[in-house]
């Protein structure tokens, strides 16, 4: 009795880890192109840039909001780094030419990204904006001021140098996975071992008493929205030097796959409960997901349709298992 | 009056266990429960009142043992299953929702439908408002029940239960929030549904309630049956023998106050009614506060007793006027960080909305509101914080099934517990503390008194807003009745006694 209890117990607290496995076994009896070291890599460095997205967008939903304007953000934040380092930046009135260094254009494109989603914290908190709606409106904002800055057009030819984020290896590993293992470990000390993280469980898991212990409600959900904004940019820094390219419309509908990895990580959407862990090992079983459906040759139109089910299955799956206890 | 000497039982509990991942809340229990009789079921926090009731009652549906009603064994689903067999609960944790209104509450899932099959609001509003006015809750049917009080909501939850057909009604601490006037007319509710033949479960600290309103008694002792009778045949004292199963030694004795500096004074407080800006939740209410004293406020339910403390703890700075001087020196606070900082705590009289994170375990709620202690550099050391949670386990003796176990999944009491440790913990020069014995059964209460009574001692400044009379007697220095937002009655602990500040309470309105 007790012991097939135990046995169910861990099978839920490992469901995805298991998941993923079982994606692994069947895939690579499927093909013999997925259990190669060539796919890992590029498996991995696809969903690089997922994780490093998603790890903001679960802190946020963990404060019980939502961040739609992360592929937007994105596109802002590449594109502004792409033309610093291309161009520099030219004052018309002023007569005034910036070049800007390597180092200066990602200090530069960060900061337009931790601005934007500091400016989204900003009409969630002071004017009291649902998250939805004001990361939606940011969603488009953000889009457009793209736009504006490239004219439209992709920014190219950002030099070697550049290029090695995206695409360089360091220590036999991929440079987009150095970043996102670095943003992950820092993610996860912070939500377990901080103040800061422990706030942003409590706002989450019951907003009105952390307001009565004395919490900082708006301070600690500015914080998230900015580094929810600031991890977005370093998204789009290693999206634009992978292509070496910084194209207007980047990170479009990436919104979509950073919530499935929070959601199928079994983070809740209502706030106050998850882990970053949960969402790296979503990250991953959709990235594997989508490698797995190009491999197989399944037409692009079932690729959708199926990593819907599998959201969905996910997220049944978890509330099956919280209903048992 | 139903004679009920040789009735058959309407509700059969046979040897009932139930664990929850392996740890047994419940073993063996057997309980007969009559039609037309109220039957007590008492027992101290964790005893697993509550757990049985959720099983008669089909919130939990995976148990061990039988449970039949009228010789039929029940096997219900969820608890609409449940009541349309006519066993009803009424919640110990509230479970109303938030934003619908009164009505919408009192009908959610038995709502009245006109001809065409839409919902008819007139009939519902009508009979919500007959039931309110019967319970003589003076509240508009068509308010949000968030705008309720704690009290006003369990008035809420019993109504809604009253409109369901039953059999055997099931009440887990009704009046754990509720002054003894509206108590009284609970009860004579419940003696009405007796006569009609109703089974009533009644689950309640107050023992001296059950003396009153009910015939036979349960006692329940770690999960386990530990003593049943005739609520005649028994008296207080055997019954918290059976409960505790020890005598409670040493009763509380409250230590006079030596002539402390004043600490806090409140001028003129007001407090607007956010929904109708004419009308006052506190009005020109004035007191002060020495160190190591402790102020008693009472009043009944809507009398701004709440909204007192509210008001000093800066949850409504736009509603609020008056002045508040601490240590002689004015202070604003405009928000509640601004309290925080004054050395300002407030233990809130909802524990599930306003005290606890739910999903939290015990350790990390009562380091909430005071994390810089367990802290470097915006690093938490989780050692010390656990040595916090535990420390304020013993001292308040907090039962948990298990360390780490979620905040939510602890009875009924000791969240209470945890909610006054987790102020505690900041350790505050001055305490407001809102119903702080809600549900906790009675020697947890003497050890808690004598908690609040060696605070003062130190030098705390104490508010306390009690429904309970005799809470507020033995604990208070001084006491203060508000009635109708105003302030209508000043005694001090000598001079007061029941009578008079029932009296005091109930000053009727201009
Ligand atoms: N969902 C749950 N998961 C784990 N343990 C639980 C759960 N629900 C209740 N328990 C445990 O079962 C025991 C009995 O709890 P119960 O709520 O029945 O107590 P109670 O007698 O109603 O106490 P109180 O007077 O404080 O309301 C407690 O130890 C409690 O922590
Ligand atoms: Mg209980």
């Amino acid at each position: 009795m007790t012991e097939t209890k135990q046995i169910k117990y861990y099978l839920i607290k490992f469901q995805s880890v298991i998941a993923l496995m079982l994606m692994c076994i069947v895939l690579s009896f499927m093909t013999d192109r997925f259990l190669t070291g060539e796919n890992a890599w590029n498996v991995m460095r696809q969903i690089s840039v997922n994780v490093v997205i998603s790890v903001g967008m679960t802190l946020v939903i963990l404060t019980g909001g939502i961040d739609l304007s992360v592929g937007s953000i994105l596109a802002i934040s590449g594109a502004v780094t792409a033309g610093m380092l291309k161009f520099g930046a030219e004052m018309p009135g002023l007569n005034i030419f910036l070049g800007f260094t390597l180092v200066g254009a990602l200090v530069g494109g960060t900061l337009v990204g931790t601005f934007l989603g500091w400016f989204n914290g900003l009409t969630i908190t002071k004017f009291k904006v649902p998250p939805f709606v004001a990361t939606l409106a940011m969603l488009t904002i953000a889009r457009g001021l793209t736009m504006l800055w490239t004219g439209g057009f992709p920014i190219t030819g950002l030099g070697d140098n550049f290029a090695f984020i995206g695409t360089g290896w360091f220590l036999g590993i991929p440079m987009p996975v150095w970043i996102s293992a670095v943003v992950v470990l820092a993610a996860v000390v912070l939500t377990k071992k901080t103040v800061l993280g422990r706030y942003i469980y409590a706002i989450g898991g019951n907003e009105k008493a952390a307001e009565l212990s004395g919490l900082k409600i708006k301070k600690v959900k500015m914080i998230v929205y900015a580094i929810a904004g600031a991890l977005s940019a370093i998204g789009g820094i290693i999206v634009t030097s992978r292509l070496d390219s910084a194209q207007p419309n980047a990170g479009f509908g990436f919104e979509l796959d950073s919530i499935a990895a929070v959601v199928i990580g079994g983070t809740s959407l209502s706030g106050g409960k998850g882990t970053i862990m949960g969402t790296v090992q979503g990250a991953l079983i959709i990235g594997i997901l989508n490698n797995g459906l190009v491999l197989l040759n399944v037409s692009p139109f079932w690729q959708q349709v199926i990593k819907g089910l599998v959201i969905l299955l996910a997220v049944v799956i978890e509330k099956l298992n919280s209903k048992e206890e | 009056m139903v004679k009920t000497n040789n009735l058959q039982p309407v509700l059969d509990i046979r040897n009932v266990s139930k664990d929850f991942s392996g740890v047994y809340a419940l073993k063996n229990i057997n309980m007969h429960i009559f039609p037309g009789k109220v039957t007590a079921i008492i027992g101290e926090n964790g005893a697993g009142k509550s757990t049985l009731m959720k099983i008669v009652s089909g919130v939990h549906t995976d148990f061990e043992g039988e449970v039949t009603l009228n010789n039929e064994k029940i096997n219900f689903k969820n608890p609409k299953q449940a009541a349309e067999n006519g066993v009803v609960i009424i919640h110990q944790e509230l479970n109303l929702i938030p934003h619908l209104s009164v009505t919408e509450n009192v009908f959610l899932g038995q709502e009245i439908t006109n001809k065409f099959g839409l919902l008819d609001y007139r009939k519902m509003y009508k009979k919500t408002a007959e039931i309110l006015s019967k319970l003589k809750l003076e509240i508009n049917p068509s308010t949000p029940v968030n705008q309720l009080r704690v009290g006003q909501q369990q008035l809420v939850e019993i109504a809604r239960a009253l409109f369901m057909d039953s059999k055997v009604l099931i009440m887990d601490e009704p009046t754990s929030a509720i002054s003894d006037h509206e108590v009284e007319l609970l009860f004579s509710i419940i003696k009405e549904l007796r006569t009609k033949g109703v089974a009533i479960v009644y689950i309640s600290h107050k023992i001296n309630e059950l003396f009153e309103i009910a015939d036979s008694f349960e006692v329940l002792r770690d999960g386990k049956n530990a003593g049943s009778g005739e609520m005649k045949k028994t008296s207080h004292d055997d019954l918290i023998q059976m409960m505790v199963g020890r005598d409670i030694t040493g009763s509380f004795k409250k230590e006079q106050i030596t002539d402390g500096k004043e600490i806090i004074r409140v001028e003129n407080l007001c407090f607007i009614n956010p929904e109708n800006k004419t009308d006052f939740l506190v009005k020109d209410v004035s007191f002060n506060l020495k160190k190591g004293e402790i102020l008693g406020i009472c009043g009944l339910m809507g009398s701004g007793r709440t909204e007192v403390l509210e008001a000093i703890f800066g949850l409504f700075p736009k509603y609020v006027s008056g002045d508040i001087y601490i240590k002689g020196k004015k202070q604003k606070i405009k928000n509640v960080n601004d309290a925080i900082s004054a050395g300002i705590a407030l233990v809130p009289e909802d524990r599930k909305l306003q005290g606890l994170i739910l999903n939290m375990d015990v350790a990390k709620n009562t380091s909430l509101a005071n994390l810089s202690e367990v802290s470097n550099y915006g690093f938490i050391s989780s050692s010390k914080e656990k040595e916090l949670g535990l420390e304020f386990r013993k001292k308040l003796n907090t039962k948990v099934p298990s360390e780490n176990i979620e905040v939510q999944k602890l009875s009924g009491g000791n969240q209470q517990k945890v909610v006054i440790a987790k102020w505690l913990a900041t350790n505050p020069k001055i305490l407001l503390l809102d119903e702080p014995t809600r549900g906790i059964d009675v020697g947890a209460k003497t050890e808690i008194y004598n908690l609040i009574n060696k605070l003062a001692a130190q030098g705390m400044g104490i508010i306390m807003v009690s429904s309970e009379l005799p809470e507020i007697l033995a604990l208070s220095d001084n006491i203060i009745v508000l009635s109708e937002s105003k302030l209508t009655g000043r005694f001090t602990n000598k001079e007061a006694t029941e009578e008079k500040l029932m009296k005091a309470a109930l000053v009727e309105k201009e």
